[in-house]
């Protein structure tokens, strides 16, 4: 085995571009493992567990960018890093071939776009706290994507941003639609009259698609991190969002959307909207109703019925008639859950969840806490549940792909799939699964052939199963709209035609799951 | 409120960091201007730390 690398000073690149090179690299027949990265101490940490630090290696820094290959012999070690740097020279001529000049700092880009108002960041967490402080400082908007930003700098930045009136949305925050642009994760949904305030990234996205699909649309989506509605910030960027869109003259409904704040945070949240005359809806995943619906808003108890109450209210209408609605759905959910479960073998009884959206995740979970009982995650709500090895399922079990663990290294899995797809063929060789469920994100800066990607696992998955005379659901939600650039209707068609169950929402998802779970955890009689 | 103005104006963005953001502003038709950013002081903790103490 032969392993061989270079070392470039002085050329920095994204950790996605150099992940989505390294990825065609270890995709080289012959190539057993690649990589390309900046010259970074955890970088350095994951070469030398994979066995790719080499020893011009240990003295590099952030600036420095290191490719390396993995093969049989020195000749395809040499194709290796020939590859990687063709692919390099490829991405920066993309990025040239805009025909812009791009400036070396905000400063310059300011004299560019002398109006610009908003700064959208995405560069290593231990820089984009004085990155942003630098936005700010010049009077600009921020949306701040990083993670690993400490939570003292948040605190710094948002309250610089409250006293300043400038929106700091994130630490870790995803995405956002501030007046019909896509920020980041986006979806592509119209401009409407309800504004979303989310410190939860695929909730903001779940709903907004919701909204989108029922035909009507968004003022604004303002995204403010996870941290934000913790005690330490204390809903800083929530509570500005409720103010500004209360104030905005084209919203005329506000929605909600986090998982359960820290209880002063939530009386803060609720005090804000108490004597707001727009109507409000909440959804607080896994928090207490209570408190919202006492200070006047709708608590909804999923995002599906989040987005649908919202929808009515913007055109006027008793959102009254949803829970009928919903009701009358459950009960083909369940005709088509029994089907399901008739086919399959003795034995098979486990849910195993495998999700790219944390929130998605989470909403899962929780119905099926509701429904059935707690289940098995590395992040699970009930604590005693809480997954040994996290490549391992056990009973039943939801892992979010997305969290920091699984991404080491590698790309968010709305953008690379390998891991799932692993995953899904390792889940189908366990004679006790019964239902595969996946969500399937769609937007901007998602990948944007889910469905093609995703298809050859399903497959292989279900013949797997076929060949051990079992019958395996693979359930699959899709956040996005009809006008994604990846095409919700394209993706969908796709994913049926491979095998799987496509349902509307991951709420939905979830309900033909846990009555699948149902009758196959009672030995498959209903 | 001024926070409020911001939804008066077209949208106009600085991107600092993943290029594929830009491309889905440029893409959606709203004006974005990359940076081409790298880490301060070529990433060495000590010079970006002594540049800070100057105010640099």
């Amino acid at each position: 085995m032969a392993v061989k690398g270079i070392k470039k000073t002085g050329e920095y690149f994204d950790s996605v571009t150099l992940m989505l090179v390294a990825r065609s690299l270890t995709e080289m027949e012959g190539v057993d493992d690649a990589a390309v990265v900046m010259g970074t101490e955890e970088n350095k940490q994951i070469l030398a567990a994979s066995g790719m630090l080499l020893d011009e290696f240990k003295d590099t820094s952030d600036t420095d960018l290191l490719i390396v290959g993995k093969a049989a012999d020195e000749a395809k070690t040499d194709e290796v890093i020939l590859k990687a740097e063709e692919l390099l020279i490829e991405s920066k001529q993309k990025k040239v071939s805009a025909g812009e000049h791009q400036p070396k700092s905000i400063e310059g880009a300011i004299e560019q776009i002398p109006d610009a108002n908003m700064v959208i960041i995405s560069v290593a967490g231990r820089y984009a706290g004085d990155v942003a402080m630098e936005a700010l400082e010049k009077g600009l908007h921020v949306m701040l994507f990083s993670d690993n930003v400490s939570i003292e700098r948040e605190k710094e930045l948002k309250e610089y941003g409250r006293e300043k009136d400038l929106l700091v949305m994130g630490p870790d925050c995803g995405t956002a639609i501030i007046n019909g642009a896509p920020l980041c994760f986006a979806n592509v949904v119209k401009r409407g009259n309800i504004g979303i305030v989310a410190a939860s990234g695929t909730g903001l996205q779940e709903i907004s698609c919701i909204i989108g699909n029922e035909g009507a649309g968004i003022s604004q989506a303002i995204g403010t991190g996870g941290r934000d509605v913790k005690e330490e910030i204390g809903g800083i960027m929530f509570i500005e969002g409720i103010k500004a869109l209360e104030a905005d003259a084209a919203t005329e409904v506000i929605v909600l959307v986090s998982k359960p704040p820290a209880p002063e945070v939530l009386e803060k949240v609720a005090a804000a909207i108490k004597d707001i005359k727009k109507p409000v809806v909440a959804i607080l995943i896994g928090g207490d109703p209570e408190v919202m619906d006492r200070a006047g808003a709708r608590a909804a108890g999923d995002l599906e019925r989040a987005g649908l109450i919202a929808v009515a209210l913007s055109r006027g209408e008793s959102p009254e008639g949803i829970a009928a609605k919903l009701d009358a759905r459950r009960k083909e959910i369940e005709k088509q859950a029994a089907e399901e479960a008739s086919q399959m073998k003795e034995g098979q009884k486990y849910l195993r969840g495998l999700f790219s959206g944390g929130t998605l995740c989470d909403e899962t979970q929780l119905m099926f806490k509701e429904e059935i009982g707690a289940v098995y995650s590395p992040a699970p709500i009930d604590p005693d549940f809480k997954l040994d090895d996290i490549w391992k399922s056990k009973e039943n079990t939801v892992v979010d792909l997305g969290e920091d663990e699984f991404t080491v290294g590698r790309p968010h899995p709305m953008i690379d799939f390998l891991l799932r797809k692993k995953r899904i063929v390792e889940e189908a060789k366990d004679p006790e699964t019964a239902v595969i469920l996946l969500d399937v994100v769609l937007g901007y800066g998602s990948n944007m052939e889910p469905g093609q990607e995703l298809a050859p696992a399903i497959k292989e998955a279900k013949e797997i199963a076929e060949k051990d005379g079992r019958h395996i659901a693979i359930v699959c939600s899709i956040t996005g709209t009809y006008k994604d650039p990846q095409n919700r209707k394209k993706v969908e068609k796709e994913l049926k035609a491979a095998g799987a169950i496509v349902m509307v929402t991951n709420a939905a998802a979830s309900l033909l799951t846990v009555e699948i779970i149902k009758i196959r955890s009672q030995g498959g009689k209903k | 409120m001024i926070l409020n103005e911001l939804f008066e104006q077209e949208l106009k963005a600085i991107n600092v960091g993943l290029v594929s953001f830009k491309e889905a502003l440029d893409d959606a038709e709203f004006k974005c201007v990359q940076v081409d950013w790298s880490p301060p002081a070529g990433g060495d903790e000590d010079v970006l730390a002594a540049l800070k103490a100057l105010g640099i």
